[in-house]
């Protein structure tokens, strides 16, 4: 345990030191309040907050993690010669470079909402929102990893395959699933839509913003469908649950290729 | 005490290392020699637990290597690349590595102004030269004062005056019984470090005994020449193979061209 704050301390006072995560906070510091000042504050602020989370949270995350992995290469090999297990070694440099970004993400957006009120005003929607951008953060920050770590010698294949994967999760998903509705249409497909949105992470937290903000003209097909075979506060525990399990299972992978990783 | 026995490892098809059988005693010091791609990096960081081996097994001081990591406290390790994050400190990163080993850096001071990093304490990694941080990277190998030490190339970066000052501590280091392994090109500097030589050809040991031996064997005066001897002699196995291999890959060059 002692082990385990040394190695996160240490990391996060070497990346407060790289200036970027400072950038980061303050991209998310005027945006937020930039979208309050012009929006008008109130529900629809934090709805186009959240689209923005949704949207580049998962490829900051994941860029952050491969590039990690391929930048501190050398160095994560000398630290694997010294004598401490690799299973902390793992949770170290995970929570020492996932958790800056997060608080960057919540702290940056949290200001905003502070100064303006909202964060009163709509406290149970204003810690959604931010909950779940800190969720994601860690989600694709670990899956950067796995893929850094899968592809540990091929960078370029490395970035592609991030890329692709966050074009997809991002933005080809709800598309793809709409479209095999649209020519399955003659059979029930609840069950299957269900399962398809909880393959799909990014999928997860907007259904869940929209859950919480109940505007079902904008849940998309995956939200409608979900808010009526669950309702409303069934449909948010399950997809809560749901982004949970999608937390446990990239963290864990990561661990285990880099447990029976040949450095 | 490193006792191997037929240690084998492949990366997908290739065969790094083909049952290698080795046992070096405590207090020597050996030089790893052979052609790039030959198995040397790979026989060591198998040994440093970076590496685990396909079948075989590892006994490092009587401690079989089987996913334990304590027997590291034992072995100090300097890479041939040293980087580190770039916005770290000197200090700051050996503080770190002391965190991470419960160990008293008891040479601490006396490496760091053996090799002239007093002032270089306070700066970040990355302004520092790749000599620097070459000698940050013996530092933090020799400073917990571990039985077994491993360099993989260690002078390549090195200005004479730093190289020779490494050389001297090496010298000391052995003289206090430690084991010792350097891997290098430059056999002249071996000569000067070493009394054993493992070379390793095709992921196999061709040759392991005291330099005196090699040398008096191959009628050569130098360490040099009778590496290069050794490379060159039409043997038995793989060497062979190879040979048969270039064969049958020349015509086919003709032909693309």
């Amino acid at each position: 345990m002692k082990l385990l704050t040394h190695i996160i301390k240490t990391e996060w006072k070497s990346l407060l030191r790289g200036k970027w995560v400072i950038g980061y906070t303050l991209i998310f510091l005027l945006l937020t309040d930039s979208l309050l000042r012009f929006g008008g504050g109130g529900p629809e602020t934090l709805l186009s907050l959240s689209n923005v989370m949704l949207l580049f949270i998962p490829l900051v995350g994941m860029i952050y993690g491969i590039l990690y992995i391929y930048q501190s290469r050398e160095f994560v090999e000398l630290l694997l010669t010294q004598p401490i297990d690799r299973k902390v070694l793992y949770w170290g440099l995970f929570l020492g470079i996932s958790t800056p970004l997060m608080a960057a993400f919540i702290i940056g957006s949290l200001l905003p909402l502070a100064w303006h009120g909202i964060l009163v005003l709509d406290s149970s929607s204003s810690a959604l929102v931010l909950g779940l951008g800190g969720m994601l953060t860690l989600i694709f920050v670990s899956l950067g990893f796995v893929f850094g770590l899968m592809f540990y010698d091929d960078r370029i294949k490395g970035f592609g395959f991030t890329i692709v994967i966050w074009l997809f999760l991002a933005i080809l998903y709800d598309g793809i699933v709409l479209l095999l509705v649209f020519v399955f249409g003659d059979y029930p497909l609840e069950q299957f839509v269900i399962a398809a949105s909880a393959l799909n992470p990014i999928d997860l937290a907007r259904i869940l913003v929209m859950l919480e903000f109940d505007i079902s003209a904008l849940m998309g097909y995956t939200g409608a469908v979900f808010n009526r075979f669950f309702g409303q506060s069934t449909g948010l525990i399950t997809a809560s649950g749901m982004l949970v399990l999608w937390l446990i299972t990239p963290t864990w992978l990561g661990l285990r290729i880099f447990k029976k990783k040949d450095f | 005490m490193i006792e191997i026995k037929d240690l084998k490892k492949s990366f997908g098809d290739l065969q790094v290392l083909k049952g290698m059988n080795i046992a070096i005693p405590k207090g020597q010091a050996t030089g790893i020699v052979g052609p790039n791609g030959a198995g040397k990096t790979t026989l060591i960081k198998t040994i440093l637990g970076l590496v685990k081996p396909d079948s075989g097994t590892l006994h490092v001081n009587g401690t079989r290597l089987n996913g334990d990591w304590l027997y590291r406290r034992d072995i100090g390790y300097m890479p041939q690349v040293a980087r580190y994050p770039e916005n770290m400190r000197v200090y700051e990163l050996l503080n770190f590595i002391k965190g991470l080993r419960d160990q008293e850096a008891v040479y601490e001071q006396e490496l760091i102004e053996q090799f002239n990093l007093q002032s270089e304490l306070e700066k970040p990694l990355r302004t520092l030269s790749g000599g620097n941080r070459q000698k940050i990277g013996a530092t933090l190998a020799m400073m917990f004062n571990p039985d077994i030490l491993f360099f993989d190339e260690p002078t390549a970066g090195l200005d004479p005056r730093s190289s020779h000052k490494f050389k001297l501590r090496v010298k000391k280091e052995r003289e206090e019984g430690k084991t010792i392994f350097i891997t290098s090109h430059i056999m002249s500097e071996l000569e000067q470090l070493v009394d054993h030589v493992i070379f390793i050809l095709d992921g196999n040991i061709r040759y392991y005994g005291t330099m005196s031996d090699l040398l008096e064997h191959s009628q050569e005066d130098r360490l040099e020449a009778a590496i290069a001897r050794l490379m060159d002699e039409p043997m038995y196995g793989t060497g062979s193979e190879l040979k048969q291999s270039e064969e049958t890959t020349s015509p086919l060059k003709m032909e693309l061209a």
